[in-house]
């Protein structure tokens, strides 16, 4: 699986965070990180569990406010915007969740439908339902237009999930453990998928994973947490060409058998 | 730095959960008051919440009001024929159905069905995300899922409890005709002529109230639930005893009102 380039346009940083401080209680979760995420770019965030890589993602998507620091979406600072302002701002951000998150009362149908309902300008029937296909289309999944999620397996929920996120046409997109918990054949069509959204939809996005795999065939560029930190960050062979114990930790587990 | 954990006094244990919990109580009935006329509104969102409401509770509800009406009535005689006064049934069985039976007992079949129910789907929504998923879709998920249901069960409660107190009456005619051979013609002249405005309109206000009370408690537990599955069993379990026993404590405040005005 390799990447074919892309346009990053280095000028354009469309996420921009300065001196993040983010904590829970007594706990520390994040402590003073920086990230920009240029236009077009696909970043992979490494780090242990619990190293707040769900959490980052959620104070991007200004689900949570930080402690301390700035957060600029598309030039916009998250934690100062009106709740209309945000809502807005939502619309150009799709978010992959670890769990998927469907709406497990409603069908695939209705929840793709749900984001476009609310709001789109009014579309008719058939420009929803046009939509609606293809984005199912996109992910190989139109066959099951009228199921219910708990009919789904894991990767097809994921995929589902994925489409919901795309059917707004997000510029940012922020993927929670995309290939998690996946067979490596399943794994390969979302790692194939995240690209093929790159290169047509234009999108910068976020991309957490413990698979190091998809981290390579997916990240222009790798950053990784540690001690609430981004303590390395460039290309693959960057982060994992150095002494740095953390780093080779992970590289280890990840590509330990020798075929 | 971690600063160091909350001793565990009797002080702190009061700001923290008791306290805390009747703010953010607070804070969340005002947030449905000031969510509830603002549009967009979720119309078919809560339609379908009321469908169902009445749909969940309606067997239920018809079964135990036509079995409390006969059953209260049974009981009521004896007491009643003492005195050789069983002609005086159809109005003291109007005026307990009424006044106290359909708007109590509908309301805590309600908290049971549907409270729990509110309880346990906010709750897995929450756990798993699903909440959080609506607003970064740009949607108000306060809105579509707490809004829609405080509204279906606070307008389809007084339904019930008009329903249930019908249908009482009928369990309890059924009664007294087997016994006392009244007609059906006089039995709810009697019973209509013992009630007054005044009493319908108490109940109906007391059936909006519980209706409330029994939602926003499902939707608070819900939206508030903690992480994993225990969570989730926890919030529908709460909602249903937590309003259960509010629905006693109204309906204590608001007899004394009411009886300032009879
Ligand atoms: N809403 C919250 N309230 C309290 N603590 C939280 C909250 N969200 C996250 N945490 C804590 O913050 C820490 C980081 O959580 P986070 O979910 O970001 O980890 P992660 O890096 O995504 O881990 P994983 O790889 O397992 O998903 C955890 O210790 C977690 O317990
Ligand atoms: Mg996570």
């Amino acid at each position: 699986m390799r990447k074919s380039p892309v346009d990053i346009d280095k000028q354009n940083a469309v996420v921009r965070i300065r001196g993040l401080y983010k904590s829970f209680d007594t706990l520390d979760v994040l402590m003073g990180m920086d990230l920009d995420l240029y236009k077009g770019e696909n970043i992979v965030v490494l780090g242990r569990s619990g190293s707040g890589k769900s959490v980052l993602i959620k104070l991007i998507a200004g689900l949570l406010k930080p402690d301390k620091g700035t957060i600029r979406v598309a030039g916009e600072e998250v934690d100062r915007l009106s709740p209309k302002e945000l809502q807005e701002l939502r619309l150009k951000i799709g978010f992959l969740y670890q769990g998927s998150a469907l709406y497990d009362s409603m069908t695939v149908r209705e929840n793709l439908e749900f984001p476009l309902v609310r709001n789109s300008p009014p579309l008719t029937r058939k420009e929803r339902d046009a939509a609606v296909y293809e984005v199912l289309e996109n992910v190989g999944l139109a066959q099951s237009i009228d199921k219910m999620p708990a009919e789904l397996s894991g990767g097809q929920k994921k995929r589902v999930g994925i489409a919901r996120t795309l059917i707004l046409h997000p510029d940012i997109m922020l993927y929670d453990e995309p290939t998690a918990g996946l067979d490596p054949i399943t794994s390969s069509d979302i790692i194939t998928l995240i690209n093929e959204v790159q290169q047509k939809y234009q999108t910068s996005s976020v991309i957490i994973t413990h698979d190091l795999t998809c981290a390579k065939a997916t990240g222009d560029r790798l950053a990784l947490i540690t001690d609430g930190k981004f303590s390395r960050e460039g290309s693959f062979e960057e982060v994992f060409r150095t002494g740095d114990t953390e780093a080779k930790k992970f590289y280890d587990y990840n590509f330990i058998i020798d075929p | 730095m971690p600063s160091t954990p909350h001793k565990y006094t009797f002080y702190n244990r009061l700001r923290t959960s008791f306290l805390a919990d009747i703010y953010n109580v607070c804070r969340f009935i005002l947030r449905f008051f000031a969510e509830v006329f603002r549009p967009p509104y979720e119309f078919r969102e809560t339609v379908k919440q009321c469908y169902n409401v009445g749909y969940k509770s309606f067997a239920l509800v018809s079964l135990t009001g036509f079995i409390t009406g006969m059953v209260f009535t049974n009981q009521s005689r004896p007491s009643l024929a003492e005195f050789g006064a069983t002609s005086w049934l159809p109005g003291l069985i109007s005026i307990a159905i009424v006044r106290a039976l359909a708007p109590l007992i509908t309301s805590l079949i309600v908290a049971g069905k549907v409270g729990s129910n509110i309880g346990a789907e906010l709750g897995s929504m929450k756990v798993t995300e699903q909440i959080e998923a609506m607003e970064v879709s740009a949607t108000n998920p306060f809105k579509f899922l707490v809004v829609s249901r405080v509204v279906a069960t606070t307008l389809m409660n007084p339904l019930l409890v008009c329903y249930m107190g019908f249908i009482g009456l009928l369990g309890a005619y059924v009664n007294v005709h087997q016994h006392e051979n009244t007609s059906f013609a006089a039995f709810f002249q009697h019973g209509f002529s013992s009630i007054s405005f005044l009493d319908i309109f108490a109940s109906i206000i007391k059936a909006l109230i519980y209706g409330f009370t029994i939602s926003i408690t499902g939707c608070y537990q819900g939206y508030n639930a903690i992480k994993g599955t225990q969570g989730v069993g926890k919030a529908a379990n709460v909602a249903v005893v937590v309003s259960m026993f509010l629905i006693f404590i109204e309906e204590m405040i608001i007899v004394q009102v009411v009886n300032q005005f009879r």
